[in-house]
């Protein structure tokens, strides 16, 4: 309870009353959407900044929730590899798989054959194609 | 650091320089906070690593989510810490100068827009209420019915549904309103914002008020019980706060 009508500092109140005073898309949306905005030196792109908010809104609402109604954008948002390190490993290896595949339609027949072999060796009578 | 560069959170009174409140606040980064002082004002502000505050950095951190959420707590800490005590007008995230000069022209620039922003919310502090609808289970009346055939009876149906659940949308616009009204006659000023998008919030049910309310000290236990006792049976009403007058500390003539 407050003591003369100052509201105490957050870290005191009871928890039942912290509620949402410490929830990160609070937060967000006031020091990036609310406050002074001043040119300062450093050029910040705001257009970047509120997109990326909108994406960390999504992040701290429940991933669960967002999945059930269909928003599972970062599964293939390769920008958020970090901390996702296997998803934008995947990303490399299928890329150069489909540079080598590209590659291999415009080649001489004997080179996609032996490129084959070299893939898999198992398989040496593979059809073209 | 070789020419650090200077990160500003917030912008308070000249009394704020003569304290060392702010001594074991942690800033972004984990920098020590301190202040630039200018005329009537003071300026809270950490140096900072241009290898990650320079334009380049600012950027690729800014994307990186979790930098991102450790620098806004840092600087949401900071700004919190400031209006504790003093009265506050918060800067946005990312507000960087080259060095101290360029801060302190900024104070001078702006003195009496920044002077009159901070009296406006001098011993005052910022609550927020978001309102949501109840969700209702539509019960259908049963009424005698007409004399008529199926087809028909069950296109008034139709309509009486479509009815009820007008009214209930009208009922519950207006229960929002009226918490509004109640909350803003408990406050000195108060602020309307869009809804969030449920998309990007994840709430269930509908939003029908968000907004702040800026509000005497004195009065804001008063406030508090308001929201947490509000009863009406179509908006539910949610507190956060108390904040830092992030809403109501702005330049602009209000």
């Amino acid at each position: 309870m407050t003591s003369g009508g100052m509201p105490l500092p957050m870290g005191q109140r009871p928890p039942s009353q912290r509620q949402e005073s410490a929830n990160l898309a609070d937060i967000l949306e006031r020091v990036l959407d609310k406050g002074i905005v001043i040119a300062g030196d450093i050029r910040v792109n705001l257009l970047d900044i509120e997109l990326l908010t909108i994406k960390i809104r999504l992040l701290v609402a429940s991933v669960d929730k967002a999945r059930e109604i269909g928003i599972d954008w970062w599964e293939h948002d390769p920008s958020l590899s970090s901390g996702r390190p296997d998803l934008a490993e995947e990303n490399r290896r299928l890329r150069e798989r489909i540079d080598a595949l590209e590659a291999g339609r415009s080649a001489p027949r004997n080179a996609r054959r032996s490129r084959a072999a070299e893939r898999s060796p198992e398989r040496q009578g593979d059809r073209d194609g | 650091m070789a020419d650090a560069l200077v990160y500003v959170y917030a912008v308070s009174v000249a009394e704020l320089a003569g304290t060392d409140e702010l001594s074991a606040v942690p800033g972004v980064d984990g920098a020590p906070v301190r202040v630039v002082a200018d005329g009537r004002l003071t300026a809270v502000v950490s140096s900072v690593d241009p290898g990650r505050f320079g334009e380049e950095a600012l950027r690729r951190n800014l994307e990186d989510l979790r930098w991102l959420e450790n620098a806004a707590r840092a600087h949401h800490g900071v700004v919190q810490a400031v209006g504790r005590h003093h009265p506050v007008a918060p800067v946005r995230l990312a507000t960087i100068y080259v060095d101290d000069d360029g801060v302190r022209a900024l104070l001078a620039a702006h003195a009496q827009r920044f002077e009159a922003a901070l009296e406006r919310v001098r011993g005052r502090v910022e609550w927020g209420v978001k309102g949501f609808a109840v969700a209702r289970h539509d019960e259908e009346q049963q009424e005698p019915a007409p004399d008529l055939g199926p087809g028909a009876a069950y296109l008034m149906r139709k309509r009486a549904a479509g009815d009820r659940a007008r009214l209930h949308h009208r009922l519950v616009r207006d229960a929002a309103e009226d918490a509004h009204r109640a909350l803003t006659a408990l406050a000195v000023a108060s602020r309307r914002y869009p809804p969030q998008d449920p998309r990007l919030t994840g709430h269930r049910d509908e939003m029908v008020l968000n907004a702040a309310y800026l509000v005497e000290e004195s009065a804001s236990r008063q406030f508090r019980d308001a929201v947490e006792r509000w009863d009406a049976a179509e908006v539910r009403l949610q507190l956060t706060g108390p904040w830092a007058p992030y809403s109501f500390a702005g330049l602009e003539d209000q």
